[in-house]
C-alpha cells in the first residue's frame, strides 16, 4: 500500500498526530505509548508501524526495549515545506474572500 | 478547528491540489477570478494584462518599495468558463522551474458558499517541491518589505 509511506497521509490521522505530540518530549516503547491511549495495542502497533515508515519516527534498541523517538528532521521537513505553501494560500483567500463580501457591482 | 485552506501534496509526485470553501456566492468567486481590479486586491499584484477567454493570456507584476520589478508571471487562458473552470498555465520570471499547468474548478455548495479546488501540474516532482518552498523564503521577504514601508511612513510623520 503506497498512501502508507505518505507522510502527509500519516500526519493526517488524530491518533498519530497524538503518538508524535506524546513522543515530542521522550522516547517510549510500544507499550508505554499503548498505555495513553483507549484504542487497543495491535491498532497503537499498527499507527507506529506507519509513522515509522515514513520516518516520522525512528526507533533505537535499548537492552530488551525498542524505544520510539521523533525523527526531528523529517518533521521539520514536513512542517517547512506545506506550511508556509498553504498559508500564503490562506492568506490571499480570507482576502479574496474580504474583499468579495464588501463587493458591490458599480455598474 | 478545522481549516479553510488545504494543501494535499503527496511525496514525490509532481502535482498538489488547493482546496478552499469560501462564505461566497460561486458568482462572486469567480469574479473575484475573472476581474483584473479584484484580483490586484487579493492578490496583491498588479495585473499587467488579463484576457479572460480561450486563448487568452495574463500578466501580473509585483513592485518592491523601491520600485523594481519583485515578481513577475504570465501564461495563457486554455479554457475560460464562467463559475465552472478556468485552465490556465502559469510561469513566472526567473524561477528555476518552469512553466506550470492550473486547473481551477469552481462549484456552489450552497446559494451563499462555494469551493474552489487549485490542481497544479508541475514538470517534475523537484519543481513541485522547490515552489512549495518558495513561500518560505518569499514570505520573509515580503514581512521585510512591509517593515520598510511602516519604517518609511514613521520617518514621515517624525
Amino acid at each position: 500500500m503506497n498512501l502508507r509511506r505518505d507522510v502527509f497521509q500519516a500526519i493526517a490521522d488524530p491518533t498519530r498526530r497524538a503518538i508524535l505530540l506524546l513522543l515530542a518530549t521522550q522516547s517510549l516503547t510500544a507499550g508505554a505509548i499503548a498505555a495513553n491511549f483507549d484504542t487497543a495495542r495491535p491498532t497503537v502497533s499498527k499507527h507506529l508501524q506507519i509513522l515509522t515508515e515514513c520516518e516520522l519516527l525512528q526507533q533505537e534498541q535499548n537492552g530488551r526495549e525498542i524505544y520510539y523517538h521523533i525523527n526531528a528532521k523529517k518533521m521539520k521537513e514536513v512542517a517547512d515545506f506545506i506550511e508556509p505553501f498553504r498559508n500564503m494560500w490562506d492568506d490571499r483567500f480570507n482576502k479574496l474572500e474580504d474583499v468579495m463580501k464588501k463587493y458591490k457591482p458599480n455598474k | 478547528m478545522e481549516r479553510k485552506t488545504k494543501v494535499n501534496a503527496e511525496e514525490g509526485k509532481h502535482d498538489l491540489t488547493v482546496t478552499r470553501e469560501f462564505d461566497l456566492p460561486l458568482e462572486l468567486l469567480f469574479k473575484a477570478h475573472a476581474e483584473p481590479e479584484i484580483i490586484e486586491q487579493w492578490m496583491g499584484t498588479k495585473v499587467v494584462k488579463f484576457e479572460g477567454k480561450k486563448h487568452g493570456s495574463w500578466q501580473y507584476e509585483t513592485k518592491d518599495p523601491q520600485g523594481n520589478v519583485a515578481f513577475q508571471a504570465s501564461g495563457v487562458f486554455h479554457d475560460f468558463r464562467p463559475n465552472e473552470k478556468i485552465t490556465r498555465t502559469f510561469e513566472m520570471v526567473n524561477a528555476s522551474w518552469g512553466v506550470q499547468l492550473e486547473f481551477l474548478e469552481f462549484e456552489k455548495l450552497t446559494d451563499d458558499t462555494s469551493k474552489l479546488t487549485m490542481h497544479i501540474v508541475y514538470k517534475s516532482a523537484a519543481d513541485r517541491d522547490q515552489q512549495l518552498k518558495m513561500p518560505f523564503a518569499y514570505g520573509i521577504n515580503i514581512a521585510h518589505n512591509r517593515l520598510q514601508e511602516i519604517v518609511s511612513k514613521l520617518k514621515q510623520h517624525a
